[in-house]
């Protein structure tokens, strides 16, 4: 299938979810359930796309469990984001150089 | 009007340079999936954001069907729809539809917060300069993470791989840290994002990413429902 088809799809429903709401409404949402299911969402979102895709992500499953390790460690820390990213990336380069 | 553009644009500096950094790591890891490098820039110059982009190549990498992508950019960036009604309530009146048309493109999680905590109403001059070098920033480092996959060696590369993934448990560990529901939310995702991968292999990845994450938040909005005054 194309690649640009792909891309249209993508670029177009996520602008659609921004720009309707934004553009159309002018009310809040008031259901409870609604309002703290969209609060637990975005951290839902990002943890089932890091786990397990993250071990998969560098040289080898070694070092990635150990750049894993290595993030959540230094994010536990509240350290900036990019700090947390070079922690991963350095710590799973400096582990495929040693074994 | 200009001036505040310029008010914009000074706000937007830190958000730009952290996009410059982050979406070097989505270049990287969009050419590793066999993205080339244009297509990798105009996926960052079209939707501009990272979850979700993410999402999408992984999904295009594993041959998916258009309807996955679809599904999974509208949950994943179902969020922009509740930023962006949250932030209609501070716009001022010059904001005609087209300009609200032409400024929801540009809302993503860190110009949501600089906007929503600004004090007063919200003007199209100061969010258009709010948006600009977070554009600048995404685009231009998936450009250069996309060109420098194929220059750096693959060591470095495949190390760099790591680096978006870093950049979420960089946003959900500090607040699972302090909230006991969003730490089930994470664990909970993770737990069936892992099950769906290993045990139910006819699931895609796309669809994995979506039932996973809408499991976790229908049992965390069931058993935790958030305080009225929770700001989303």
């Amino acid at each position: 299938m194309s690649l640009i088809l792909y891309i249209a799809v993508m670029a177009g429903v996520t602008y659609l979810v921004r720009m309707v709401p934004f553009t159309v409404f002018r009310t809040q949402i008031r259901s409870k359930f609604m309002k703290s299911l969209l609060f637990y969402l975005p951290y839902a979102v990002l943890s089932a796309m890091t786990f397990p895709a993250i071990f998969y992500s560098t040289g080898s499953i070694g070092s990635a469990t150990l750049g894993a390790v290595v993030a959540i460690i230094v994010a536990f820390f509240d350290k900036p984001l990019i700090l947390v990213a070079l922690a991963a990336s350095l710590s799973a380069l400096i582990f495929d150089y040693i074994f | 009007m200009q001036k505040k553009f310029t008010k914009g644009l000074i706000d937007g500096v830190p958000i730009g340079l952290g996009y410059l950094s982050v979406s070097f790591g989505f270049g990287i890891l969009a050419v590793k999936l066999g993205i080339p490098v244009f297509h990798a820039w105009l996926i960052s110059a079209a939707c501009l954001t990272s979850a979700g982009q993410v999402a999408g190549i992984e999904i295009i990498a594993a041959c998916g069907t258009l309807a996955e992508i679809a599904i999974s950019q509208f949950v994943i960036n179902l969020r922009y729809s509740l930023m962006g009604f949250s932030l209609t309530q501070k716009l001022d009146h010059s904001f005609t539809t087209a300009k609200r048309m032409l400024v929801s493109f540009g809302i993503t999680d860190e110009v949501f917060a600089v906007a929503v905590s600004k004090k007063g109403k919200l003007s199209p001059a100061y969010m258009a300069g709010l948006i600009t070098l977070p554009f600048c920033g995404w685009t231009c480092g998936t450009l250069a993470g996309a060109l420098a996959s194929h220059l750096l060696p693959k060591a470095i590369t495949n190390a760099l791989g790591i680096l978006l993934y870093g950049m979420f448990i960089a946003i959900f560990t500090p607040p699972a840290k302090k909230s006991k529901p969003i730490l089930l939310a994470v664990v909970l995702a993770a737990f069936c994002s892992v099950i769906i991968k290993y045990l139910f292999t006819f699931i895609s990845g796309g669809f994995s990413i979506i039932f996973s994450a809408l499991i976790a938040s229908v049992v965390c909005a069931a058993l935790f429902p958030i305080p009225d005054e929770e700001e989303l």
